[in-house]
């Protein structure tokens, strides 16, 4: 005689706990397809370099005066985040707030700076295919950024509330990958832009 | 997995047993009691409020339904008219520019807001039933995906209302888009409401992939999953990754057709063929994603009237999966004419070629099915069947133009466009049809007419073959496609002809399925729970099935849950009337993604109407960069934020955050 079998699962998690939930598998779905945009974005660019004539990218030499140290401020702004989560893991909202606040002024500031690099650009988005996809990616990039920085707002108005605590926290958890993964994408939009010109890419 | 296994949790007793963070479920059998406790937490309250704000999955597939055969029935109309005017030579029913709208209106009609939504329909009403689950992973996501379906196709047709359809052709190649070549507002609504669309695929291919994979019930392991989820699964996930090629494609169109930038036109150092790449980088993944779940529907269908299970599960599973994966390295077959280097000709030809085995794969194991089984000759079969033949009539033509010679003499011919109709007709719409007599009892409760649906059936299947099996030797005479019409003399005239009766009767025949819908929802014979003696999950509850699915959540001890007793494979069976309750407040259970044992209690989100208000703002931003009335872009943006953040907060009742000091004062 066949047996009819009935889960009886002993004590589950109730709701997410700590950054484990179905929430999280949200999560990583949004970071897929936005990645995918970026990969296409940068396709267009790599597509269109190696398709037109040498001297497609107009800035052979990019500065990377700004940019550069722009970059490690955002990835430094990563390490904030991170620190602040931290915070939340560990049940110190100070550390939290302190943290996140600090990752928003450092974001805040990569806006800012990437701003004054927009403005000093002698091209406009459009003077040829290069300086509209740069303006597009980049300020792709940079809507991204502000999308962040309100999420991370959202997350330090939450924290300051007293929402979060170790084990009530997939929200922040979510939204601090959100933030890692705008920092991560400015990486490869950065090493397209300003580094790959270097290499000889659409030279 | 032994019944051991499914007894405990995955991650054991937690060690924190505060009852706040965990439970132990009561496990009980479903009784009236319960079912009326689960029917007043899972309910959507009558009225305005309701309609606008329901979250249920079953609620939300019905409109995904009744939309996109709306859309159909809009689109065949679109494509009669095209039939009456190449219905002889030198007819001028429509002018070109009118010819070019229709046809373009067509296209993107049929492929963007049916074939793709119709799937999502089926999808969204059954995932939580063939899984044994409560609902979707995401409910307010889900609502949110239909939403901005409806309000995308009515931005959409906006176009046409106003006589500005779309003019290019549903891939709408440049230079031909351009502003230059195309001063209208035409392509403008057309670029804007696709990008619009986009975000309503990609929100529903997301809560697909997570539903499939934690929502299940506990047993339901990957290796029990009905073929139509690994379907709809494999289609979300190429869904996802390649929605935003298509979305970011037109945004870029709208930006150099309205802010003067140069992506596809040669002056400003842009490529024309940038446009097809990013196009057909979505575009052939999506073909798949427009009949990978329709072939699910067929592989979950023969076995039911065939009686016998699926021959080749996991031969169809993976053949399943492959397609997808190598759909993603044929794109470049769509532009085989445009003087692209050879090796890469040689590659896409050779990946356009190798895609025919898995799919020969599910083509033999269907039939494989029908020979074993003893098969019951429904309309929902004959659907399933006769779309075995379309399926390999539309292959074959495929398996021609992958070949890079061939394809340079047959594109832009009829050929291509009968190839298309097969594939798209063939294995979307017959299978649709076919699902639609299966599972209409579950939906209703009632029966459709099977007298009627013979006759629905042949005269579908007969005109569909008039119209479109002469359509290839029309192409290989040499007819162009998107012409408005031909000279007599040129020897198209006959069969053009035969096509326009053939494209009448199938219209007859859809017709004829409307009909029979609209009448056995009224008068139907009732159905019950079962009336195919279904295999799978959601056949073990009622029809129509109520708020909450399952009373209890079922245990699946194998691949065919209803069928153990006859099969006899495994020693174990599954349980339907026992389980776990879930009945604190609106429950649902989250599993392991391989094994399904279960992880996790979800608290559900309850009925809200944030989703219809995200929506609002969206289109709201959508009109405002239409009319480039930045102030009017600007609010709609405003107001999809201040959605987000009101749908964002985290919320108590769903445990995504710690209850404030004075709630748990009042909780004790």
């Amino acid at each position: 005689m066949a047996e009819r079998i009935v889960s009886r699962p002993e004590a589950l998690p109730l709701g997410p706990i700590g950054g484990r939930g179905i929430g999280w598998n949200g999560m990583v779905m949004l970071v897929v397809a936005e990645a995918s945009l970026f990969g296409y974005l940068l396709f267009s660019y790599y597509y269109l370099a190696v398709s037109n004539p040498p001297g497609w990218v107009l800035e052979s030499e990019p500065s990377l005066k700004l940019a550069l140290p722009n970059t490690f401020l955002l990835l430094a702004s990563s390490v904030a985040a991170w620190w602040g989560e931290r915070g939340i893991r560990k049940d110190d909202r100070g550390q939290a707030l302190g943290g996140i606040g600090l990752a928003i002024a450092m974001g805040a500031v990569f806006a800012i700076v990437q701003g004054f690099e927009w403005k000093d650009k002698a091209y406009g988005l459009g003077t040829s295919s290069y300086t509209a996809l740069y303006f597009v990616t980049t300020g792709f990039h940079m809507a991204h950024v502000i999308a962040g920085l309100m999420i991370l707002g959202a997350l330090w108005l939450w924290t300051w509330r007293g929402f979060f605590s170790p084990l009530r926290m997939l929200p922040m958890a979510n939204g601090i990958v959100y933030w890692h993964f705008v920092d991560a994408v400015w990486l490869a939009v950065f090493s397209t832009y300003y580094l790959s010109p270097y290499l000889g890419v659409g030279q | 997995m032994s019944a051991a296994d499914l007894t405990a949790g995955r991650e054991g007793p937690l060690a924190d047993t505060d009852t706040r963070l965990s439970r132990t479920p009561r496990v009980a059998v479903a009784d009236a009691a319960l079912r009326d406790r689960l029917e007043r937490i899972w309910r959507t309250e009558p009225g305005l409020k309701g309609w606008f704000g329901t979250v249920d999955h079953k609620e939300i597939g019905k409109r995904y339904l009744v939309t996109a055969f709306i859309m159909l029935a809009i689109g065949g109309i679109e494509a009669l008219v095209l039939r009456l005017q190449l219905a002889g030579p030198n007819k001028h029913l429509l002018t070109p520019e009118q010819y070019n709208e229709l046809f373009s209106t067509h296209g993107m009609t049929m492929i963007f807001l049916y074939a793709g939504p119709v799937l999502s329909g089926f999808s969204n009403y059954f995932f939580p039933l063939w899984l044994g689950a409560r609902d979707m992973a995401f409910p307010r996501m889900n609502a949110l995906s239909y939403w901005i379906y409806l309000a995308a196709a009515l931005f959409l047709y906006a176009g046409p209302l106003v006589g500005a359809g779309p003019n290019d052709g549903w891939f709408n190649y440049v230079p031909y888009a351009e502003k230059a070549f195309n001063p209208g507002i035409n392509e403008d609504i057309y670029a804007l409401g696709m990008v619009f669309l986009g975000i309503s695929t990609s929100v529903g291919a997301a809560n697909f992939i997570v539903t499939a994979a934690r929502c299940r019930a506990p047993g339901m392991s990957i290796n029990r999953l009905p073929i139509m989820v690994w379907g709809t699964l494999t289609a979300s996930a190429a869904n996802l990754v390649v929605i935003p090629a298509v979305s970011l494609a037109f945004f870029l169109l709208w930006m150099d057709r309205n802010l003067g930038t140069s992506f596809f036109t040669v002056a400003g150092g842009g490529e024309p063929l940038l446009w097809q790449h990013l196009f057909w980088l979505f575009g052939h993944p999506w073909v798949y994603a427009i009949v990978l779940p329709a072939m699910g529907m067929v592989s979950d269908g023969l076995p039911t009237f065939s009686r016998t299970p699926l021959v080749g599960y996991t031969l169809v599973a993976l053949s399943t999966v492959a397609t997808m994966l190598l759909g993603f390295g044929v794109w470049v077959h769509h532009m085989f004419a445009t003087g692209l280097p050879g090796l890469g000709l040689a590659f896409f030809s050779g990946a356009s070629i190798i895609i025919t085995i898995p799919s020969a794969v599910a083509v033999f194991a269907w039939l494989a099915t029908i020979w074993l089984g003893k098969p019951v000759f429904t309309t929902a079969f004959k659907f399933f069947a006769g779309m075995i033949l379309l399926f390999v009539i539309g292959g074959v033509s495929g398996f021609m133009t992958a070949s890079v010679p061939a394809d340079w003499q047959l594109t832009d011919t009829y050929f291509v466009v009968a190839h298309l109709h097969y594939v798209l007709i063939g294995i979307n719409v017959f299978p649709v049809c076919g699902a639609t007599y299966m599972w209409f009892p579950k939906m209703t409760g009632r029966l459709m007419d099977e007298r009627l649906g013979w006759w629905n059936f042949w005269t579908m299947f007969l005109g569909f073959n008039l119209a479109f099996l002469p359509m290839h030797l029309t192409g290989l005479l040499g007819m162009p496609r998107r012409i408005y019409t031909y000279d007599a003399g040129m020897g198209f005239s006959a069969l053009n002809m035969i096509t326009t009766i053939g494209s009448f009767v199938f219209a007859v025949g859809v017709l004829m399925f409307f009909w029979n819908v609209i009448k056995s929802r009224r008068s139907g014979a009732i159905a019950g729970p079962d009336p195919w003696s279904g295999p799978s999950l959601e056949w073990t509850i009622p029809s129509p099935p109520p708020p909450y699915n399952f009373a209890v959540i079922p245990t699946v001890a194998s691949r065919h849950p209803l069928w153990e007793d006859q099969l006899d494979e495994t020693e174990n069976r599954s349980s339907f009337e026992e389980g776990m309750t879930l009945d604190e407040g609106k429950e649902a259970l989250a599993v392991s993604i391989l094994d399904a044992e279960p992880d996790r209690i979800l608290k559900m989100p309850s009925d809200t109407t944030a989703p219809f208000w995200l929506t609002v703002a969206t289109a709201v931003l959508f009109a405002g960069l239409l009319g480039k009335l930045w102030w009017l872009a600007a609010l709609g943006g405003i107001g999809a934020i201040a959605s987000l953040a009101f749908w964002n907060e985290p919320r108590t009742k769903l445990l995504e955050r710690e209850p404030d000091a004075h709630e748990e004062r009042r909780n004790g």
